[in-house]
């Protein structure tokens, strides 16, 4: 039953260039979604409401309480919901690795647009497109002109885009957290520090991780994940297989360890790390146990794509955000 | 770096690097090269580590993002670390952000290691000769601009 002397929460989930996976994790929250739906209206969710934009856009500023919006910023649909959201929403949260870094989606910043649309549209071995046709952004049909957004050269994260009050991370979230911040606000809790990462440990996935880990690195040879026989009980990295986790902000309760895969980083740097891919490579450089340049190099080549895998979720948020040239 | 790429008076570009050198061998050359008076161009802003090991690579990362055209590290001698190890530590780590670079569309030649010991001040000119011969050629890095912009 609704809270009769409480008017009930007004909150929206949004997506932008994302996989879906985060909003089905608010719908992970199992049972507790009638819990979420006694304190809370859901006013707009695409997913799963047939809540129209133009119905956000009727609302008055700041009418939202609560919104969680996953996914990256990739074309003017994204960014135009955004701002949308940010002056209708009291809370601005940046739900997951996609809106916090990018993520995978941030990938695309390794090319440019044009690569990728050739990619897709004209080389992929799936594609059958003799005429060459590319999306058009208006086009026009006896009914009138169609319109699909303008996709940016660039993959941005949301706080690139508009002021984020705080972030969730993780590919998708931990449900628990989404229950324990909603239940904050519920229950009129005080409200961390604005800019907040909300629900990590501020340690590294490490502090958490049960694996045997040795005081002497000596890794000979870096291999992938399914060329090694894992014991399921020594440390990754000792293994020889790179693992995010000492750059990456513990807090997920090691899940990805746990299922016996090395830690991608989806939950983000350490706070003091200011560039997840260069702390990584910082670790990686310690682990080896070589001396000779040669037998280096020849390790270190074994790596398949070293900025995909050290940027697996943070390019955009990186540094260096994008390739160059 | 806050300073703008100031052209010379004489119109001429002159490039940027980022150079940081370990306290025990290559400053210490920088230093000799100093009271030798030995000329090379006025091309690197030095930074002092204790050690190359001690060089992370978001430092590396980091000079880029914030405008040098190119960064070089000077380490000890493979054998010769003040802390042993050090060195070989920073070699992995120069070999991970050499195959890292051309992923990014940055020419690996804007980031050199050199080892140079603590009485080679020559060899210390002669490198900081060569690399601004080299960067001048590859012209100004566009990273700090490619990364300040967000294109749509």
């Amino acid at each position: 039953m609704a809270n009769e002397s409480k008017p009930k929460l007004k909150m929206a989930v949004y997506w932008g260039a994302a996989c879906g996976g985060c909003c089905v994790s608010v719908l992970d929250v199992h049972e507790a979604l009638f819990t979420v739906t006694e304190h809370a209206d859901l006013v707009f969710w695409p997913i799963a409401l047939d809540t129209k934009y133009k119905d956000v856009e009727a609302m008055p500023d700041g009418h939202i309480d609560l919104t969680l919006f996953n996914g990256a910023v990739r074309n003017s649909e994204n960014e135009h919901i955004a701002h949308l959201l940010r002056k209708k929403s009291k809370i601005m949260v940046a739900y997951g690795s996609c809106s916090h870094m990018g993520g995978i989606p941030g990938l695309a910043n390794f090319s440019n647009k044009e690569d990728l649309l050739r990619r897709v549209y004209d080389e992929c071995e799936s594609t059958s497109n003799p005429d060459k046709v590319r999306p058009q952004e208006h086009y026009q049909v006896k009914e009138g002109t169609l319109e699909i957004p303008h996709f940016y050269k660039d993959v941005m994260t949301l706080d690139q885009i508009i002021d984020v009050d705080y972030y969730l991370p993780g590919c998708p979230p931990q449900t628990e957290r989404l229950v324990e911040v909603f239940l904050a606000i519920v229950q009129n809790k005080p409200l961390p520090p604005k800019g907040s990462v909300i629900g990590t440990t501020g340690l590294a996935q490490c502090e958490e991780c049960t694996r045997k880990k040795s005081d002497n690195r000596s890794v000979k040879k870096i291999f992938r994940p399914w060329e090694i026989d894992d014991d399921g009980e020594t440390c990754f990295m000792d293994q020889g297989v790179i693992c995010m986790g000492p750059a990456t902000v513990g807090g997920c309760g090691v899940r990805c360890v746990k299922g016996n895969a090395p830690c991608r980083g989806c939950y983000g740097p350490l706070p003091e790390v200011t560039d997840m891919g260069a702390k990584i490579m910082s670790t990686v450089g310690t682990m080896i146990d070589i001396e000779d340049e040669a037998e280096i190099e020849k390790v270190i080549s074994n790596i398949v794509d070293p900025a995909g895998t050290f940027y697996r979720f943070s390019l955009p948020s990186a540094k260096i955000r994008r390739k160059i040239k | 770096m806050q300073e703008t790429n100031k052209t010379q008076p004489t119109g001429e570009w002159k490039p940027k690097i980022a150079a940081f050198f370990c306290n025990w061998c290559t400053y210490t050359a920088s230093d000799l090269a100093g009271v030798s008076r030995l000329k090379y161009p006025a091309t690197i802003r030095v930074i002092r580590v204790m050690c190359s090991g001690r060089i992370d690579p978001q430092f590396v990362v980091d000079a880029f993002a914030e405008g040098a055209d190119a960064v070089l590290i000077g380490g000890c001698h493979p054998g010769d670390c003040h802390y042993a190890t050090g060195n070989y530590k920073c070699l992995r780590r120069f070999h991970l952000l050499k195959k890292y670079l051309p992923q990014m569309g940055i020419e690996p030649e804007r980031l050199r290691l050199e080892w140079i010991s603590a009485s080679e001040g020559k060899r210390l000119a002669e490198v900081v000769h060569e690399m601004s011969a080299t960067i001048k050629e590859l012209g100004p890095s566009p990273v700090k601009k490619v990364v300040e912009t967000f294109e749509k």
